[in-house]
């Protein structure tokens, strides 16, 4: 990066792109060289730099400014302004919401100060499609340490000192998931990268492979040294066209280095890599699902064990990682075990990703060490509630997860914190909700979602969550018992014990903690016919006000289905048995008589 | 299903693909990723084609096909549009925005105008939740879609 006096790094990550940033980054291109800058300032496209909400984003170094927002129309006067007359351009800056300053430094921004970046250590600094950039940020030292210096179990031995527990969900320590199958014995093994991200609201492993994809290469060369084995495979999804582009890219240039294929760096160890693509399916996130789907079959989980590492892939020991857990190994292997195990908690070493949406000010990617407060992450870095709303529940771990509440604020974040509160970590999608959300049609969201996705191989989860989802839509339609929050509670017990994979498994939890947690609003739903937030649609009430009820007629007249009655110039009232909530009577009362409750 | 008669020159196309990966069973997802590429949909035809190709029964590659949400066996409009159903553009109000589509445009989730130039889907999370509720049309992202603003989308292309 030296030659240049200044770099333009222009977000290309998918929010960002969705936004135009990509002719942002071509008008800037050229008008810098049009201007004959193009020796001196480099403009590069980067990864997410987390910061989604306000995207597209432009920072410029080495001054660390910060824009947001950024359209192509503003490119000239970054150039014209920044880059030539050394002006910062103070409408383009991030304000501070709790004071209103303009903030020119990123560093002092409260979204980014609670941050450690270790997994996204790149994202957002380098061009993901230049390999020399990865390389001059300590890329592809710790593959040379480990083939040069170091033995496959010696290795083995500094994951395990270090730690690090698999970031897909599982939290299973990941130097032993190495030890286990580095003892497998077979000619043949596999390295297989878990990059389906299946849950729906979560795109921290889609923003590692776009932002920064050789540190998932160099870290599978490394497992591949370490359990012996020289083939690589990437699972990921079809409908990520950007992250297959740049990992392609970056695959291409590895090998084109010596740093992929036969006799990497002269070390007589071979090592490449193949991707695989998945085609939609939430199931085949799960490890043995996955493995079917790679061999061409339909992607249905089987019993474990066998475990992956001892039969998987075409029956060969495969070692299966999700991105964000191979994002972690070079760091590791360069700054050492005793320094990653720092960071973190008890039995939490490191870093999490957490993909941040939902009613929050700031929805981005973040990365805070293990034992960071819910708090912390949803009024510090998030910003807090969009809209000067009031808190209600935070959702962690998606589909398997649970919603948190007010209570839980002031936990720290760790795999055995959120198992206790009643969720789990998850793969790290996070989502906060408001006031606004209706708990009983969040937990209908997900069955939803659930009964979609089963892959319907065994009954408890392929009927049992279609029951669980048609109580739940009972309820919010208003024709809910209490024997049906019972019936609830008792059908998620037997499906989370009887289910064949994690999907059942887990499914049923978005229900149990709602109710857990929740438990007012469910009996509102059932006792009373109410939902507080107004989410659910039949169980509003239009009501006509006397006082400002003039006898006009104009709702009677539109109400499609003569749901309201009334004299001419005399008091309205709806029929709450006959109205259909279709809003018409709302729409065409002009003396704001008519309201909802 | 009526036969729907493929042009030589796609069907060539397809078994050069199946080709490609050395006709291998194993490659059957890869090879109906290619495919849809290619005719945009999966019909029976071409499923056939592939089980010949790579020497497995039709039955096979129809429980892939049919597992796979990616995968489609109907044609999709001209402009087919994807409305986000994640987490993070659910509770951004997404709902109203597909009902919005389906009033519209009098269609339902999975189906197509009758003048084959709108359809409607729905997927889950294509990673710009920052920009939730989130709309495609084809590649064209929309971000912040309100119900209100169903209806310039739509204009859009509606010409
Ligand atoms: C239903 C289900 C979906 C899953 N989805 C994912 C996923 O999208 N990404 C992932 O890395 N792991 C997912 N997992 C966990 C994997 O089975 C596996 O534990 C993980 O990839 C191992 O890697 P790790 O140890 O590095 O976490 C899922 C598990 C289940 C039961
Ligand atoms: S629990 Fe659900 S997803 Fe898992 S095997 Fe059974 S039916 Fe399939
Ligand atoms: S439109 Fe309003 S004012 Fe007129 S009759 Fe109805 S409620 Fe009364
Ligand atoms: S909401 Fe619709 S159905 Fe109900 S009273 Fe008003 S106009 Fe009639
Ligand atoms: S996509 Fe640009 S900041 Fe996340
Ligand atoms: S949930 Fe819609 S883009 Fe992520």
């Amino acid at each position: 990066m030296s030659k240049y006096k200044m770099h333009v790094l222009v977000c290309g990550g998918t929010g960002c792109h969705a936004s135009e940033s990509d002719q942002l980054l071509e008008d800037l291109k050229t008008i810098v060289t049009e201007k004959g800058l193009d020796s001196e300032v480099q403009v590069i496209a980067t990864g997410c730099f987390g910061f989604c909400e306000k995207g597209p984003i432009v920072k410029i170094m080495p001054d660390n400014t910060f824009y947001t927002q950024v359209t192509p129309a503003d490119a000239r006067e970054i150039v014209d302004e920044h880059l030539i007359k050394g002006r910062k351009i103070n409408r383009l800056l991030y304000v501070d919401p709790e004071n209103q300053e303009h903030i020119a430094d990123s560093k002092h921004m409260g979204f980014y100060k609670k941050q450690l970046r270790i997994a996204l250590r790149n994202c957002g600094f380098i061009d993901p499609e230049n390999i020399d950039e990865y390389i001059s940020r300590d890329g592809y030292e710790a593959l040379a340490k480990c083939l040069t210096e170091m033995t496959p179990q010696q290795v083995i031995d500094e994951m395990k000192k270090s730690g690090l527990r698999g970031r897909g969900g599982g939290g299973f320590s990941t130097g032993l998931k190495w030890e286990i199958t580095s003892k497998s014995v077979s000619d043949v093994k596999y390295v297989v990268c878990n990059a389906d991200e299946g849950d729906p609201g979560a795109f921290m492993d889609r923003s590692i492979l776009e932002g920064d994809p050789h540190s998932v290469i160099e870290a599978m060369a490394i497992c591949g040294y370490c359990i012996g084995s020289s083939i690589g495979l990437v699972y990921i999804r079809a409908e990520y066209p950007l992250a297959i582009d740049r990992l392609k890219t970056a695959i291409a240039q590895a090998r084109e280095y010596g740093l992929l294929g036969n006799n990497v760096l002269d070390t007589g160890f071979s090592f490449d890599l193949e991707l695989r693509y998945g085609a939609g399916a939430f199931v085949c996130g799960e490890e043995t699902a996955l493995i079917h789907s790679m061999e061409g079959l339909r992607g249905e989980p089987t019993v474990k064990p066998p475990f992956p590492s001892v039969s998987g892939y075409y029956g060969k020991p495969t070692n299966v990682n999700n991105v964000e857990t191979f994002a972690n190994v070079p760091v590791i292997i360069n700054k050492g075990a005793d320094w990653f195990a720092s960071i973190g908690s008890e039995n939490s070493k490191g870093t999490k990703v957490f993909a941040l949406a939902g009613k929050i000010n700031n929805v981005g990617l973040i990365e805070v060490p293990m034992g960071t407060t819910l708090r912390e992450v949803i009024y510090e870095i998030g910003g807090g509630i969009k809209d000067g709303k009031k808190f209600k529940a935070v959702q962690t771990g998606g589909p398997s997860g649970g919603c948190l509440t007010e209570k839980h604020l002031d936990s720290p974040i760790d795999y055995d914190n959120l198992i206790a509160a009643g969720s789990m970590m998850g793969s790290g999608g996070m989502i906060v909700m408001d006031e606004d959300d209706c708990m009983v049609s969040i937990a209908k969201f997900y069955l939803d979602f659930t009964v979609e996705e089963s892959c319907g191989k065994c009954a408890p989860c392929r009927i049992g969550n279609k029951r669980l989802y048609e109580i739940l839509d009972k309820l919010t339609q208003g024709k809910g018992t209490r024997e049906d929050i019972d019936s609830l509670r008792n059908l998620s017990y037997v499906i989370k014990d009887t289910a064949l994979c994690g999907l059942g498994q887990t499914s049923p939890n978005p229900v149990l903690s709602t109710i857990e947690n929740f438990w007012d609003e469910y009996l509102e739903h059932v006792d009373e016919k109410k939902c507080r937030s107004g989410q659910c649609k039949a169980l509003l009430q239009y009501i006509i006000e006397p006082e400002n009820c003039v006898g006009c007629t104009a709702c009677a007249r539109n109400c499609p289905v003569n749901a309201i009655s009334g004299e001419r110039k005399g008091v309205h009232i709806i029929d709450q048995a006959t109205c259909i909530k279709c809003g018409a009577c709302l729409e065409k009362c002009k003396f704001n008589a008519v309201f909802i409750k | 299903m009526a036969t729907i008669k493929l042009s030589a020159n796609k069907l060539d196309e397809l078994k050069a693909v199946c080709k490609s990966f050395n006709n291998e069973k194993g490659e059957l997802i890869n090879v109906l990723h290619k495919a849809q590429g290619i005719f945009g949909y999966l019909p029976a035809e071409v499923q056939e084609v592939i089980a010949k190709e790579l020497n497995i029964s039709v039955a096979h590659v129809y429980g892939v096909v049919t597992f796979y949400s990616f995968f489609t066996m109907l044609p999709k409009g001209e402009f087919p549009i994807s409305i986000c159903l994640g987490t993070a553009c659910y509770v951004r109000g997404a709902e109203k925005v597909i009902d919005e589509f389906k009033r519209l445009l009098h269609v339902n989730v999975g189906e197509t105008t009758p003048d084959g130039k709108f359809s409607v889907a729905c997927l889950r999370c294509v990673g710009a939740c920052g920009l939730a509720p989130v709309v495609l049309v084809g590649d064209k992202v929309y971000g912040r879609v309100s119900p209100e603003g169903v209806k310039d989308i739509v204009a859009e292309y509606a010409k």
